[in-house]
């Protein structure tokens, strides 16, 4: 097992050096330098080249580069003059996870309860209903349904503010937004999942032997049904990365995702890049937890030495 | 009631002739693979309305849409801003008076061609891919399989804003992102495939008759592998379709003044309060493009593969 989780970690370590690597060198490649002033005097370039280290031979510059990623200093904002890109991302960080971890548990919640309903009433209108939830969580993106609910629960209705966060009525409408994919993709795994596991001979047994309906269900088919469930968590984070940008976009919430966004408006490399690292350090630790918790939970993957 | 009874003599009765080729006799004409799997494609209602659905879609956007419309999806004019939809402009005009309807068809176009070109790379790098992978096997497959999995590990959006920095942002940005990770999972798949295969008797047999690897893999365990191919290629267009309009979304893909559903749906969002007419157009289309492509993926898989339906 300790094996395993190592060579997880090794490509895990791999796949990160890599992007650093090329965000670094492209980095080198924009066009214009923070210090492209033309009112700077050669002689004041120079001695800001010398403070920031950018008369050095690249090699040396690549290696304090990745010294300070793995330090956790991503460099300075070209936008926000002087502000460390690191110290930006903090201050954004506790809305957007509050955010996302609110559209997780409501979604996993309802997502959950759908699932095993549907599954337990299987062709029936509740199945439907499900089924009907996870076609409009996969072909309805944020980006559509954000707007929808904004002119129907804000502008038509205005139960509740159409953008921006200043209480906890505010992030109503975002979280929503957000968990309708967490709802459907959740609801369609344990759908599957609980039918497959019903049909099982060690569910019948467990009926046969006189276990009340409950039980059963709570013991033995709830318990094997999540297992898989493990396998979302990666597809999941990507999702609340893609979906906050979206997301804080419409409703202008202060998170990562809205400083991205207005990044990329602005042209602010640095905080682009150093919040693209950010985003895979996120991405890849998910990654690697999940194919960690594979591991635990089915021990026919490791013995096929952790392909698939 | 009373029947006459006959006597029953055994010269009534004979021996009936069984012929033992009777057994081998074909009663219909063959139902091949495709056949058969047309078949089961016909009894899903809702792959054959998508089916429907996106080849009027496609009429649309390249020939239908621009000649009903006399105004290019770029022409300006601000005299007709925000006019709602009317029997001249049929989905109304935006901010800067440009005809909403020629700007869908465009978008829709966009949309279009990116699932064109991920199929396209799905084809032509994932399946080579994967079949040499799988098909050679060891030190080479390993290699390969590494390579695999440290892509897997880099988030397409990440592709895409590093694109974005080097080139502009626009279409060729948007390639390079969908073309850059797009074909892992189908390479995947077949080398599952060619592993499975390659052990066969068929394959065997082939490889006993003279059959060298290149023609192997390209007569006999490529076809064999189609149904798996064409079904996870069908899968890989509706995530490129909602990757092109979530990057166009942000920004980072096409830029005013061209148009893209994403980009057309990022302008409406701002202008929600008081037109919402934007939004909705756009909207609906690609929600159709997006609905159609699953349930004709979902469709397809069901058929090829009845084992596979859930």
């Amino acid at each position: 097992m300790l094996r395993y989780v190592l060579k997880r970690a090794a490509y895990m370590i791999v796949t990160l050096f890599i992007i650093i690597s090329i965000t670094f060198f492209i980095s080198k490649l924009l066009p214009g330098t923070p210090f492209a002033d033309e009112k700077l005097t050669p002689q004041l370039r120079e001695v800001l080249f010398e403070k920031y280290g950018l008369d050095e031979p690249l090699y040396v510059q690549y290696a304090r580069y990745m010294l300070n990623v793995a330090q956790g200093d991503l460099g300075n904002s070209f936008y926000f003059e002087g502000t460390p890109v690191t110290q930006m991302i903090l201050q954004r960080l506790p809305v957007s996870a509050f955010l996302g971890v609110q559209a997780v548990i409501l979604g996993l919640v309802l997502g959950l309860g759908l699932g095993i309903i549907a599954a337990l009433k299987h062709n029936t209108w509740w199945d439907t209903l499900a089924v009907v939830v996870a076609v409009i969580g996969i072909a309805v993106p944020t980006f559509v349904l954000g707007p929808i609910l904004q002119y129907i629960f804000a502008v038509q209705l205005g139960w509740f503010p159409v953008a921006f966060f200043e209480s906890w009525w505010h992030s109503v409408l975002p979280t929503l937004a957000l968990s309708v994919f967490v709802i459907s993709t959740v609801a369609r795994f344990v759908r599957t999942e609980m039918l497959e596991v019903l049909g099982q001979d060690y569910v019948t047994l467990a009926k046969a032997k006189g276990l009340s309906g409950l039980a059963v269900i709570l013991r033995h088919v709830l318990r094997n049904a999540m297992i898989p469930l493990v396998t979302v968590l990666a597809p999941l984070t990507i999702y609340l990365i893609t979906g906050s940008l979206v997301v804080e976009k419409i409703f202008v919430i202060p998170g990562i995702g809205e400083m991205f966004v207005s990044s990329i408006q602005v042209n602010d490399y640095s905080m682009i890049l150093g919040t693209t690292i950010f985003f895979s350090v996120l991405f890849i630790i998910a990654l690697l937890i999940q194919d960690i918790l594979y591991g635990i939970i089915d021990p026919r993957i490791r013995v096929a030495g952790g392909k698939e | 009631m009373e029947t006459e009874r006959k006597d029953l003599t055994p010269d009534l009765f004979g021996a009936v002739e069984i012929d033992e080729r009777e057994g081998e006799r074909i009663a219909g004409p063959p139902v091949g693979f495709w056949k058969d799997s047309w078949r089961r494609l016909k009894k899903n209602r809702g792959a054959l309305i998508s089916l429907g659905v996106i080849t009027l879609l496609f009429l649309m956007a390249f020939i239908l849409g621009p000649l009903l419309s006399q105004y290019g999806p770029y022409a300006q004019d601000l005299s007709r801003r925000f006019q709602g939809p009317s029997a001249e402009f049929w989905f109304g005009t935006d901010d800067f008076g440009r005809d909403l309807w020629s700007r869908v068809w465009a978008g829709t176009r966009v949309s279009l061609y990116i699932a064109f070109l991920a199929a396209a790379i799905d084809l032509l790098v994932g399946v080579p891919y994967g079949a040499i992978s799988g098909y050679l096997g060891g030190r080479i497959d390993d290699i390969m399989q590494r390579i695999i999995e440290v892509l897997v590990g880099i988030p397409g959006l990440i592709v895409a804003i590093l694109a974005m920095t080097v080139f502009s942002p626009g279409i060729i940005t948007l390639s390079i992102a969908v073309a850059f990770t797009g074909w892992v999972y189908m390479a995947r798949i077949v080398r599952g495939r060619m592993l499975q295969l390659k052990e066969q008797e068929f394959a065997l047999a082939s490889r006993s008759l003279g059959a060298k690897g290149f023609y192997l893999i390209r007569k006999h365990l490529i076809p064999n592998s189609l149904g798996p191919i064409i079904v996870n290629m069908m899968f890989t267009i509706p995530t490129a379709i909602f990757y092109e309009a979530f990057l166009s979304f942000i920004g980072l893909g096409i830029q005013v003044p061209r148009a893209s559903l994403g980009s057309l749906i990022d302008s409406a969002a701002a202008e929600i309060r008081f037109h919402p007419y934007l939004l909705v157009f756009p909207s609906i289309i690609f929600v159709l493009l997006m609905v159609c492509f699953n349930l004709l993926a979902d469709g397809l898989r069901d058929a090829f593969d009845p084992k596979m339906r859930k």
